[in-house]
C-alpha cells in the first residue's frame, strides 16, 4: 500500500468514472452499464470497509453487509417517502405497502425521512450507533477470532429475520422499491444516473483517502501493532478495545455509505441485502484483491462483481461454485491476493 | 509500611482448577533494587508476572506499588501506565513495523486512539528513539522490520520498549534464553545499567546470568518463598538443593 499504488488507484477511480460518464454523455456507453459500475463502486466502498478492520485491525467481520444494508434502507426510506401521491393507492403520505397492510399513520421510525440530508445522516448514524453498541460489549469482553466472527453473522442474521417481518413497517419481505424521485430529479433519467455513478465513484475515493491516513497515522500502527501482538500493546498501556471500537464504528459508517449511494442505483433494498452470504462475499473480494491492502479490496471488489455478473448471466448454476474456487485458488495460491503478485507486500507478515 | 518500598506482594494466592499456581506467596521490593527470581517449572514465576500486571487476578492478597496502589484492582494498561513494564519470555515485539516504529510506539505519552490519531513525530521523541537505538545497539537496524531481526536482537528491542515506556519498575521474563554467551554477557551489562534508575525483577533459569548479576535471589517453589538471599546463600540452602539445584 505505497503511496504510489494509492495515488494510482485514486487517478484510476476518478478518471475511469469520468471516461465511463462521458462516454454515457455522448451515447457510447448505455445507462445500465453505467449503473452497473456504479454499483460495483458501492461494492467496492463495503469491501473498503471490510479491510478497514479485517486487514488492520483483525477483525474479521462476517456480518458487515448488514451496515451496508442499514445504509441502504435509510436510503431506501428517503426514496419511499419521495413517491408522493404517485404510490399505486395515492397515499401522499403512507408507502404503499403501509395502505395494503392497513397502517393509519406514519410508524415514528419513518419520521423525518422526507427530508434528504437527515435520511443520509441516519445512512451513517445508524450503522454507526449499531457498531458502536455491538462493538463495546464484544470488544469491552475481549471477544476476538472466530467467536467474534460467529456473532457478527448471527447480527446480521437476527436484522435479516427482522426486517423480513411486516410489522417492522420496512416493507417485510417485498423490502422498498418503485422509486420514482431523488432531491427532486427522476430516478430513472440519464443524468440522475450519471450523477449517482460519478458520486458513487468520488466517495470511494474520499474513502480510501480516509482509510489509508487512519491506518498510517501513529492510530494505524498501533492498530497492526494489536493485530499481531495485542497483548504487548496492553502491556505498554494502550486499551486495544478502545483502538477496535473506533475502526469498527468507522469501517461500519463507511459501509453504511456504500450501501446508501448502492440502492437508488440498483432501485430496490430488501431483507436479503442482510443474508450472511452477503458479507461473507464481502470478505472474499477482499482476500481475491489482498487483504491489508486497501487498494486490493477495491480491486478484488470490481473484478469478482465483473465475474459474478457475466458468470451469473452466461452459466447461471456455476456461479457459487466458481465463488468458492476462487476462495480455495485465493487462499492457497495467493495469500496475498492479486495485489501481493505486484512489488513487495508491506505490513503484511503475521 | 516504608517508603522505600516498590512492590509488595501480601499473602497473593491464585489457583486455576484447584491447582494452587501461588500459594500465599509474599515479597518485598525496594526501590532501586534489582531481584533474581528463580524456580523450577511450575514454581508460579509467570503467574507471579501475570499477577503483578494485572493479566491474571488473584484469589486472595493483596499487590501494593509504591505506597498505597492495589493493583489487583486495575487492569493491564492502567498498571503500564503507572509506570511498570514487562518483557515477555518469548520476544514480543511488532513484527512488521520497523525498529523505529516499535521504539516510538513505546515511548511513554498518551495512549489514546484520539491523540494517536493526529499524532506526529516531535523532535523531543527522535531524540529517544535515536537514544534507546544507541542503548540496545540497533542503531544500523532502525529501518528493518523488527520480524527479520536476530533472536537477541528482539530481545534487546524489547527491552528496549520497555525502557522507552520510561516504567519505575520493570519485569523481565527470561532475558537470555536463546541467548548466544556473549549476548548474555552484554544483556547482564544492560540490565545492570537499567537498575541504577529503575527497579528490576528478573525471572531467569539460566545459574551463570543470575550470578552474573550478582543480586539477592528468591526462589520460588510450588507457587510460595522457599528461600531468599545471595546467589550463595540460597545455593547453600539444603531445601533449595533438593528441589531445584540438586537435581
Amino acid at each position: 500500500m505505497t503511496r504510489a499504488s494509492v495515488i494510482l488507484c485514486l487517478a484510476a477511480i476518478l478518471g475511469g468514472a469520468a471516461l465511463v460518464a462521458a462516454g454515457n454523455a455522448s451515447g457510447l456507453v448505455p445507462t445500465y452499464v453505467v449503473s452497473l459500475i456504479g454499483k460495483y463502486l458501492c461494492f467496492a466502498i463495503l469491501a473498503l470497509a471490510v479491510d478497514l478492520v479485517w486487514g488492520f485491525a483483525g477483525i474479521l467481520s462476517l456480518g458487515h453487509a448488514a451496515f451496508f444494508a442499514l445504509g441502504g434502507y435509510a436510503m431506501g426510506m428517503y426514496l419511499m417517502r419521495q413517491i408522493g401521491t404517485r404510490g399505486v393507492y395515492g397515499n401522499p403520505v403512507l408507502p404503499d405497502f403501509m395502505v395494503f397492510l392497513n397502517y393509519k399513520a406514519l410508524p415514528w421510525t419513518w419520521y423525518g425521512f422526507d427530508n434528504p440530508l437527515f435520511a443520509i445522516l441516519m445512512a451513517l448514524a445508524v450503522p454507526g450507533v449499531l457498531a458502536w453498541v455491538f462493538g463495546w460489549f464484544a470488544f469491552r469482553s475481549r471477544v476476538s477470532g472466530v467467536y467474534l466472527s460467529i456473532i457478527t453473522q448471527a447480527m446480521t442474521y437476527a436484522l435479516l429475520l427482522a426486517f423480513f417481518r411486516n410489522d417492522m413497517g420496512f416493507g417485510g419481505n417485498n423490502g422498498l422499491t418503485d422509486f420514482k424521485d431523488i432531491f427532486g430529479y427522476p430516478l430513472q433519467s440519464d443524468g440522475v444516473r450519471r450523477g449517482l455513478f460519478i458520486a458513487s465513484a468520488v466517495v470511494l475515493a474520499g474513502a480510501l483517502i480516509v482509510a489509508r491516513s487512519v491506518v498510517t497515522s501513529r492510530f494505524g500502527k498501533v492498530l497492526i501493532a494489536m493485530r499481531d501482538a495485542e497483548s504487548r500493546t496492553r502491556f505498554l498501556g494502550y486499551r486495544p478495545e478502545r483502538y477496535k471500537l473506533f475502526v469498527f464504528v468507522l469501517s461500519a459508517v463507511m459501509a453504511g455509505i456504500g450501501g446508501a449511494l448502492y440502492v437508488p442505483q440498483v432501485g430496490i433494498i430488501n431483507p436479503s441485502e442482510f443474508a450472511p452470504g452477503n458479507s461473507i462475499e464481502a470478505v472474499i473480494w477482499v482476500a481475491v484483491g489482498g487483504r491489508g491492502t486497501l487498494v486490493g479490496a477495491i480491486l478484488g471488489a470490481i473484478l469478482v462483481n465483473a465475474g459474478k455478473t457475466y458468470l451469473t448471466g452466461a452459466m447461471p448454476e456455476i456461479w457459487l461454485f466458481a465463488l468458492g474456487a476462487l476462495f480455495i485458488g485465493v487462499t492457497l495460491l495467493l495469500p496475498h491476493g492479486i495485489v501481493g503478485l505486484f512489488g513487495k507486500r508491506e505490513a503484511r507478515k503475521s | 509500611m516504608s517508603t522505600e518500598t516498590i512492590l509488595y506482594l501480601d499473602g497473593v494466592s491464585v489457583s486455576f482448577d484447584g491447582f494452587k499456581a501461588l500459594n500465599v506467596l509474599s515479597l518485598v521490593l525496594q526501590k532501586g533494587e534489582m531481584r533474581a527470581v528463580i524456580g523450577p517449572n511450575g514454581a508460579g514465576k509467570t503467574t507471579m508476572m501475570d499477577v503483578i500486571t494485572g493479566k491474571t487476578r488473584p484469589d486472595e492478597g493483596k499487590v501494593i506499588f509504591g505506597n498505597n496502589t492495589d493493583l489487583t484492582a486495575l487492569d493491564e494498561p492502567s498498571i503500564a501506565a503507572l509506570g511498570i513494564g514487562r518483557k515477555f519470555q518469548k520476544p514480543t515485539v511488532f513484527e512488521p513495523h520497523t525498529v523505529w516504529d516499535n521504539f516510538m510506539l513505546s515511548l511513554s505519552g498518551d495512549r489514546r486512539p484520539r491523540f494517536t490519531l493526529w499524532a506526529r513525530e516531535t523532535p523531543g521523541e527522535r531524540e529517544r528513539i535515536e537514544a534507546l537505538l544507541e542503548t540496545t545497539k540497533l542503531v544500523e537496524h532502525r529501518h528493518r522490520r523488527a520480524g527479520d531481526l536476530s533472536h537477541g536482537q528482539k530481545q534487546w528491542l524489547e527491552i528496549g520498549m520497555l525502557l522507552a515506556q520510561e516504567p519505575a519498575l520493570l519485569l523481565v521474563d527470561e532475558p537470555v534464553a536463546g541467548m548466544t554467551d556473549a549476548e548474555t554477557e552484554q544483556t547482564a551489562i544492560l540490565l545492570r545499567e537499567i537498575n541504577k534508575t529503575r527497579s528490576v525483577v528478573v525471572v531467569e533459569h539460566d545459574m551463570h546470568f543470575v550470578r552474573a548479576l550478582d543480586v539477592k535471589v528468591t526462589v520460588l517453589h510450588e507457587g510460595g518463598v522457599l528461600s531468599e538471599g545471595t546467589i550463595d546463600h540460597v545455593s547453600s540452602d539444603p531445601r533449595v538443593v533438593e528441589v531445584y539445584l540438586g537435581r
